[in-house]
């Protein structure tokens, strides 16, 4: 019995509670992954252990394709986990979840291939894995060494499912849409007309003076709340920033040029948010040798 | 009697970059040998091992102690080390101290002429298990990787995390704690096919000595030896090909990297829908093997097959189920890959090179578009210099126009590799001519050492002009070479614009060429060293890549000097002047007039200019070497058009006589000063035409 979609997030769900993990629901401001969820995002800073699970829809306007491929979808769902201090078992947890699913490692070819995952907006990076089901990356396995321009002490680990990605192996289905949410209703049923319209105004009807001057907005809202020392709504304004330049983007409204100056724009508040928010344990920690560690490669 | 034990370190890993590990490999031997060195050790063998999950040394027949260790220790001089009476100093009583033996078993004895007193400090060898329990652990600690993370609570810097270590040392276990593990006798074998569960906690496998390492991983399903996965692998692919009368293409690098992604190799063979194959070839084989580390399987004709190899980390156990999940992946990639094919197609090249206005070169070079238009400049430049006919220069200014419209196509913002290649196609469904589509290809060549080269003259001199205004552009935003800093791969890209103008024999100087793309830079203003500096610094750079062309040449490294001493813009000429040296080694002209040359020269930095005037020459002997440089001048112009170093040499050669008959009979430095002034001018006629091959004060006799 094939499992369903909604069966496999019940799944993971109790699976890492088992582990320990708080189960924290959806964040409810739009973003591009798991990873710019607060729980994730702010939460991985400070000294202190935390260990949590929840579903992310994860929006990326510019993969939006009006629910015509089967493969990119304007939103999808990532599982994210996170566990710090990073267990030494880490690894073995994550392939027991996958025996939880229903997949037998010994029946399938299981790989931790390199993958060093980075997001300059939220000045975060760090190294693993993608981890491969018989050459399908399912999985984005890491390290974080450092989020908003900080050290993560004690390091933490990252494990990111991708639902539909898993689902579609499970299920065996060649279309997204076809998969089952649950026994007789498909997911093109729940989210196909989403698809279209999202794709739809993103690409064409998206008023591009509007956004660059609610980026604009959002911008400053974000900076005037972290001087009034409050870093949670600040957080909020800049997932907004994100999500504007986002759909500015997939619009081809922002040149190759101007480009990295917004995603600039974005790190720097991301950067002043998580300093804001490490004070309060009153741990000062030089990142200059994580920096060292980054950049020796290049 | 020395005795000896086996060692084996094992440092147990989550998994390891596949790209890391034959540099591990190589690392652990050189360090670990240098650490023996040090130590006084010696051994029989030495050598590592790596998979995805462990890196490993095992050394055989390593000595159990350190040799007893005899040193003459030097100490203060005589006069510090005694009073007037003979009495020791406190010096000397200290230094006696330091060295373990007592003033009475001081000597002296004398370091230029100085007396000083000695020492023979003796070192008791130490047993080997001590200094591998003092040193192991920050051997291991300070293995270099190209990256490093930590985990955990832990204050590490490592490639991944450690979860167990192995270190014996013959069937004792050599005590290390590294992030909390300790090191034991237990190794783990595969993370699905060993004995009982996958958790490792519960699969461990006891090593009893050092030298069962191999089998008792091979009982766990690990083949820990490289060199064995690789045979196995090469083996499997090959009865894979010959089961389907097919051949399967063996990129060496795919198959180092898929060698360090598994521990237990099957290969399997996939297939994929035959409707794909409308896609270009370098597509789909670029998409497999980027991708998704597969291997592309030709027919015999060498036509690409709808199948790919793929090797599982696993034994055959529900071998279908994982062909068919790859089938579906790669079905997924190509359908991509054809999706970005098609509209592609449909972009009108106009397109693709408005996008190129707003994609940054550098963000002190502007966009690409701006580089492509001072290349095109320069290439047009170029195309004048060599006289092209009106085709060949129509195709070249049209190439160097849309030279990089591709770099905005899907296809190759998805395969950066796939540039040019993806240009040429393209620009061929658009309607270009072949040429002008061949230009677009063959403008990134040589992509390094070794590659194909442009093969018609647009391609030879567009591929020039690109990397030329690259190089020269770089130098003049402050951008420097040095070391292991070669961001922009200045180098590669000079070395390529040096085998291009030999491949074709193109007369092009390389102060030209800077100087005609530096006139492309200033009029887009936007160099920032000046102008003067950047070429200066551009042909030094340059000559240091005509020294390791030379060098790898085999040309001796005297000769190198000695023809890069004389003008070094003419890349041709250069490497005639060296052949032709080197030729002339075997010449037994060539030492006697490598004497007389340098006789001459050593006069001829006196002169003040070349000009020898008839009137003043006296003897009949400096009559006769004025004839001869006449004589040779004549000779050698026509030569040097042609760059016949061979017989320019053969000229030169000539004048030796006269040299030597001149400073017989005439004696330079003449009371007379129009005398002198006129024999040091002549001398300096001479160099002047010897150095038209090369200074010959260079040349070690």
């Amino acid at each position: 019995m094939k499992m369903n979609f909604q069966n496999m997030i019940l799944t993971l769900q109790q699976f890492w509670a088992e582990q320990g993990c708080l189960l924290v629901q959806p964040y409810d401001v739009e973003k591009g992954a798991g990873t710019m969820n607060p729980m994730t995002f702010i939460r991985v800073l400070g000294p202190n252990d935390w260990k949590i699970a929840y579903v992310e829809p994860s929006r990326r306007p510019a993969d939006g394709r009006y629910g015509e491929n089967p493969n990119r979808l304007y939103q999808h769902h990532q599982f994210q986990v996170i566990l710090k201090p990073s267990p030494e078992n880490v690894q073995e947890l994550y392939l027991e979840s996958l025996k939880r699913l229903g997949i037998d490692p010994r029946d399938h070819d299981i790989r931790f291939v390199e993958d060093n995952w980075e997001n300059p907006s939220f000045g975060a990076w760090g190294l693993g894995w993608e981890v491969w089901l018989d050459g399908m990356e399912i999985t984005q396995f890491t390290y974080f060494q450092q989020v908003g321009s900080l050290d993560v002490r004690p390091t933490a680990v990252e494990i990111t499912y991708g639902m539909e990605r898993l689902a579609s192996y499970i299920q065996d289905k060649e279309n997204v849409f076809d998969l089952e949410w649950t026994d007789g209703v498909t997911y093109g049923d729940v989210f196909k007309r989403n698809e279209y319209e999202q794709s739809k105004y993103t690409f064409e009807v998206s008023d591009t003076a509007m956004l660059f001057d609610l980026y604009n907005k959002y911008e400053a809202e974000a900076r005037r709340t972290i001087d009034q020392g409050l870093v949670m709504p600040a957080v909020d304004y800049v997932l907004k920033c994100s999500h504007t330049f986002n759909l500015l983007d997939a619009r081809g409204a922002i040149s190759v040029t101007e480009r990295t100056g917004y995603i600039g724009r974005v790190r720097t508040l991301a950067r002043l948010c998580a300093q804001a928010y490490v004070k309060q344990f009153e741990v000062t920690e030089p990142s200059a040798e994580t920096d060292a560690a980054a950049k020796e490669e290049q | 009697m020395t005795t000896t034990r086996d060692f084996l370190l094992e440092i147990g890993t989550e998994e390891i970059p596949a790209r890391f590990l034959p540099d591990v490999l190589a690392q652990m031997e050189s360090k670990f040998a240098a650490w023996m060195e040090e130590m006084r050790l010696t051994y029989t063998s030495l050598k590592s091992y790596a998979t995805p999950r462990r890196m490993a040394l095992l050394v055989q027949g390593l000595q159990t102690n350190q040799a007893d260790l005899e040193e003459e220790m030097k100490g203060p001089a005589k006069k510090a080390a005694q009073d007037a009476e003979g009495n020791w100093t406190k010096a000397a009583e200290g230094f006696a101290r330091g060295q373990g033996v007592s003033t009475a078993d001081l000597f002296f004895k004398e370091l230029n002429g100085v007396p000083y007193v000695f020492a023979n400090k003796k070192t008791v060898g130490r047993a080997t298990q001590d200094l591998l329990e003092q040193g192991l652990e920050k051997w291991i600690t300070s293995m270099h990787f190209p990256k490093h993370m930590r985990w955990g609570t832990h204050d590490l810097w490592f490639v991944r995390p450690i979860r167990w270590l192995v270190a014996l040392f013959g069937d004792d276990v050599i005590p290390l704690s590294i992030t909390g593990v300790e090191s034991g006798c237990a190794t783990y074998g595969h993370r699905f096919l060993s004995n009982t569960d996958y958790q490792h906690e519960n699969g461990a496998y006891t090593i009893p000595s050092p030298t069962a390492y191999i089998e008792t991983l091979r009982n766990a399903f690990v083949l820990v030896d490289q060199d064995e996965r690789r045979e196995l692998i090469l083996k499997q692919i090959d009865a894979l090909a010959q089961a389907h009368n097919a051949n399967v293409e063996i990129d060496e690098d795919l198959l180092e990297e898929v060698v360090h992604l598994v521990e237990w190799p099957t290969a399997l063979m996939g297939s994929f829908e035959e409707e794909f194959l409308d896609v270009p070839q370098e597509v789909l084989i670029t998409s497999m093997r980027e991708h998704q580390r597969y291997f592309p399987v030709l027919d015999k004709a060498g036509k690409l097959l709808p199948n790919f190899v793929t090797v599982r980390n696993g034994d055959d156990r529900s071998l279908d189920v994982v062909r068919r999940g790859n089938e579906k992946v790669l079905r997924a990639r190509l359908s991509d890959a054809r999706f970005f094919y098609e509209e592609d197609k449909k972009t009108p090249i106009s397109e693709n090179l408005k996008k190129l206005e707003t994609v940054v070169y550098h963000e002190d070079l502007g966009t690409v578009a701006e580089k492509v238009r001072r290349v095109r400049s320069l290439a047009g430049k170029l195309g004048q210099k060599l006289v092209l006919t009106d085709a060949e220069q129509a195709t070249l200014d049209r190439a160097a126009e849309i030279a990089k419209f591709d770099l905005t196509t899907q296809m190759v913002y998805e395969f950066t590799e796939l540039q040019g290649i993806m240009g040429e196609k393209y620009a061929k469904l658009h309607g270009e001519s072949e040429a002008v589509a061949k230009a677009i290809f063959e403008h990134y060549l040589p992509r390094n050492a070794g590659d194909i080269l442009p093969a018609t003259l647009p391609g030879t001199v567009l591929s020039i002009a690109e990397k030329v205004d690259t190089i020269v552009a770089s130098f003049a935003i402050g951008l420097k070479v040095s070391g292991s800093q070669d961001p922009y791969g200045l180098r590669r890209q000079a070395a390529a614009v040096v085998t291009n103008l030999l491949h074709h024999n193109l007369s092009l100087n390389l102060g030209d060429l800077v100087d005609l793309a530096l006139e492309g830079i200033a009029a887009q203003g936007v160099g920032k060293v000046a102008p003067e500096q950047v070429k200066q610094d551009v042909l030094d750079f340059f000559t240091l890549r005509l020294e390791t062309l030379l060098q790898e040449q085999n040309v001796r490294y005297d000769v190198i000097n000695a023809v890069l001493a004389v003008a070094k813009g003419d890349v041709l000429a250069t490497v005639g002047r060296a052949k032709a040296m080197m030729n002339a080694l075997t010449d037994e002209r060539f030492l006697p007039a490598v004497e007389s040359f340098k006789r001459s020269n050593n006069l001829a930095k006196k002169a003040e200019g070349t000009a020898v005037s008839e009137e003043y020459l006296q003897d009949d002997a400096e009559k006769a070497l004025y004839k001869r440089v006449r004589a040779v001048e004549e000779a050698v112009q026509p030569l040097l058009s042609s760059r016949d170093y061979d017989a320019i040499l053969n000229e030169l050669f000539g004048l030796k006589a006269d040299i030597d008959g001149f400073f017989d009979k005439v004696m330079v430095m003449a009371e007379d000063e129009n005398v002198r002034r006129n024999r040091l001018n002549l001398l300096n006629a001479v160099i002047h035409n010897v150095r038209l091959v090369a200074d010959f004060g260079e040349i070690v006799a």
